[in-house]
């Protein structure tokens, strides 16, 4: 990606970030607010992050994912419950409950993406429409299960709804509680710093480098990238561009699920309905603004972050609002950032973005 | 000529149009089958739910009376779906410009008469109050149309967007500016409109809540059909939505036929609006619209982008949506189940070659190309 749209990156997220500390430097320190301005911006992108990794392998193989929505809803959906059940009927501790609910998640997103997969190159569905599908299902299955298990009189528990086993444990935590105690030093340091973020918000750094290094510099990502660019001749050298385009598909699902138990596993122990509320799509506009590069997509989605990490500090620091910028009293309208941002950057402001280009063509034999 | 009108002319007609109405019929039924394996899963009685659930839509004139109500939002919503669908655009918009249109028409119902200090007839503030919903959605389908045909921001991402927007917008208005300030209050909801703004009932039994906006539904089909069919903007609209570089070679203003497509479906999205609220719930609350964008969706594939198709997909849709409140009745299975098999009937719809394979139907049709990837 080149370094403009880089730095352009930087700028917006220098002006959130700016705001928010004149706005709270009669209440706090800079460093303070800039250290949990950080630590904010990387929690809340970690959907973003995975929602735009899972829409890169989908689409660097050619196949367009608008799905991404309802494959993390569902995950989050259906990672809780079998956290839930882990814990409260296999009679798991609270760790390994989680844990074992993010795999479920993972395999959740990995299912919806199978789905998505044999509409779109199987059966050649339009592949928005198919996406459509996905996200129709993921809000029908969700609410009808939660409903018909936690609040009917019947429900599977009996009227007796059993707790979510919490959420997953921050960096300093995990360490503290795997050392027993041992390495108070260490835990000490990381402890309230911008690294001592939950598993799931780490994990998707590092599968952000993972990705870039799997896209650009093994056979596999070639592979992907020539189905997505030009799938006839991928397939004259004898790929086999069906099985590439499945696996990608798949892999993307994956992504997904675990952005899903992010919202039910590590963010909040518990489930609503549309609980992921539009992050699959700005997910998407980040990998679109990223111009489907994966480090290009994490910087977008930290813009997004970033946008929301001020929505949620600007509440905290209400009282401090000059009277001259009131509109930033009015949550509904700071809400509005992340999505007024994503309608921005599609415009191509910041230069034209070039999908790949078999993105969204079937490929006939 | 005249043996032109013969019995071959109705018989091809019927048999084309029985063509085109087989594989949605058999996704229907493959969706209503599918969901009663999940019934039957969650511990209920598919056959008990679903003998509810047609009762509770069509099994008396109440009901009847009822499915009418529900449908109608739906037949707007669907044919907006289908205009951009025509035009080769994909408006998933319809929920926002949905909300927009009912939060103006209610404006428009409830504090123009204050503002002007008398009231008006009822043959002006009707008009006035759906024209401004109808404006108000316009406008909301406008501005991704434009994005796509000025600057080439995909109307996918841009119209969900819109929504979110609208919904922030609208609690903005119900919780503060546009709340029902009657003392009793605390949900976020408009005052209730005016006598003079209100779409009256077709009867005037109480329980009949069936309303002129059911009829205005059907007219708007017909004329929605006359407009893309057989006028010229009708014509820019398809081709543009065919092949928009054809339609360029022969001349045609296709940035402008892009925003105009928009700002058509975004109006009949807000016409959806308005008359619910000026024909049935005589204001707006927060939360109604959720939901439609979706549902609109799916009966505009239902119905094969056609006007005919989408009225009748509106209607089973809107029996459903009520008849499950029967079903929840007598077997207590949750309303939602009707999301699910929503959805399901889009999958099929969708994924015709499922419903093809499973019933070894040849194909002879060729396929309809409704959207492009990103680069469109």
């Amino acid at each position: 990606m080149e370094l403009k749209r880089f730095g352009f990156i930087a700028a917006i997220i220098v002006v959130l970030f700016s705001v928010v500390v004149l706005i709270g430097s009669s209440q706090s320190s800079p460093l303070v607010i800039i250290g949990s301005m950080i630590a904010t911006t990387i929690a809340v992108a970690t959907p973003l992050t995975l929602g735009a990794l899972s829409g890169l392998y989908c689409e660097r193989a050619g196949v367009v994912n608008i799905g991404i929505e309802g494959m993390m809803l569902a995950a989050a959906f259906f990672g809780w419950l079998a956290s839930i059940y882990m814990n409260s009927i296999f009679g798991w501790a609270a760790l390994p409950s989680l844990i074992g609910g993010v795999f479920f998640a993972i395999f959740t997103g990995g299912l919806f993406a199978l789905l998505h997969a044999v509409l779109s190159i199987t059966f050649k569905v339009d592949q928005i429409i198919g996406g459509t599908v996905i996200n129709i299902l993921a809000i029908g299955v969700t609410g009808f299960l939660n409903r018909q298990m936690f609040f009917e009189k019947g429900s599977i528990f009996g009227g007796n709804v059993p707790h979510a086993p919490g959420t997953l444990p921050s960096l300093a935590k995990a360490i503290d509680s795997l050392c027993n105690g041992g390495c108070g030093g260490l835990v000490n340091s990381i402890s309230g710093s911008v690294i001592d973020q939950k598993p799931i918000a780490l994990l998707a750094i590092l599968l952000v480098a993972f990705t870039h290094y799997v896209l650009f510099y093994t056979r596999w990502g070639l592979r992907t990238r020539a189905v997505g660019e030009h799938p006839r001749a991928a397939d004259t050298v004898g790929i086999n561009v069906q099985r590439m385009r499945y696996a990608n598909v798949i892999i993307g699902g994956l992504m997904a699920g675990l952005g899903g138990a992010y919202f039910t596993l590590e963010s909040v122990p518990s489930f609503e309905p549309l609980m992921t509320n539009g992050r699959g799509f700005i997910a998407l506009a980040a990998m679109i603004f990223g111009n489907w590069t994966p480090f290009g997509a994490w910087a977008a989605a930290l813009v997004f972050g970033a946008s929301q990490a001020m929505q949620i500090n600007l509440q905290i620091f209400r009282e401090s609002i000059p009277p001259q910028l009131a509109i930033l009293q009015i949550s509904y309208i700071v809400g509005l950032t992340p999505y007024i941002l994503t309608m921005l950057i599609l415009t191509g402001i910041i230069g034209k973005t070039t999908p790949p280009a078999a993105d969204g063509v079937p490929y006939e034999k | 000529m005249k043996d032109k009108f013969s019995i071959n002319v109705v018989w091809d007609w019927l048999r084309s149009a029985w063509s085109a109405m087989f594989v949605p019929i058999l996704a229907v039924f493959t969706a209503m089958v599918v969901g009663g394996i999940i019934i039957a899963l969650v511990g209920g009685n598919p056959f008990d739910a679903y003998l509810g659930l047609f009762q509770g839509a069509f099994g008396s004139v109440k009901a009847l009376s009822e499915t009418a109500v529900w449908a109608t939002p739906y037949i707007f919503a669907g044919l907006a779906v289908a205009v951009a669908f025509k035009g080769g655009l994909f408006n998933i918009g319809a929920e926002g410009q949905l909300a927009l249109g009912a939060v103006f028409s209610a404006w428009i119902g409830y504090a123009l008469p204050d503002a002007l200090g008398f009231d008006l007839p009822a043959i002006i503030h009707i008009p006035l109050a759906v024209g401004f919903g109808m404006l108000a959605g316009a406008v909301w389908g406008a501005i991704p149309g434009a994005l796509k045909a000025y600057m080439g921001g995909h109307e996918v991402i841009n119209t969900i967007m819109m929504n979110y927007i609208a919904l922030n917008m609208t609690s903005f208005l119900l919780n503060g500016a546009m709340k029902d300030p009657s003392p009793t209050n605390v949900i976020a909801r408009t005052p209730t409109i005016a006598m003079s703004a209100r779409i009256p009932r077709l009867f005037d039994a109480e329980v009949l809540r069936v309303h002129w906006g059911f009829i205005l539904a059907l007219v708007v089909a017909g004329l929605v059909w006359w407009v893309l069919w057989k006028t010229k903007l009708g014509f820019e609209i398809r081709t543009v939505g065919a092949n928009p570089d054809a339609a360029r070679y022969a001349g045609m203003n296709v940035e402008k036929i892009v925003v105009l497509t928009m700002a058509f479906s975004g109006m009949l999205a807000g016409l959806a609006g308005s008359v619910e609220v000026t024909a049935l719930n005589y204001r707006h609350e927060l939360g109604f619209s959720m939901g439609y964008g979706f549902d609109a969706i799916a009966i505009a594939l239902l119905g094969r982008t056609h006007p005919l198709g989408i009225v009748l997909a509106a209607i089973l849709f809107g029996g459903m949506r009520n008849g499950a409140t029967r079903m929840q009745f007598l077997t207590q299975i949750p309303t939602d189940i009707i999301s699910v098999i929503q959805a399901l009937v889009l999958l099929f719809v969708a994924a015709d070659a499922i419903i093809r394979f499973i019933y070894h139907i040849r194909t002879q049709e060729e396929r309809v190309v409704l959207t492009r990837g990103w680069g469109g």
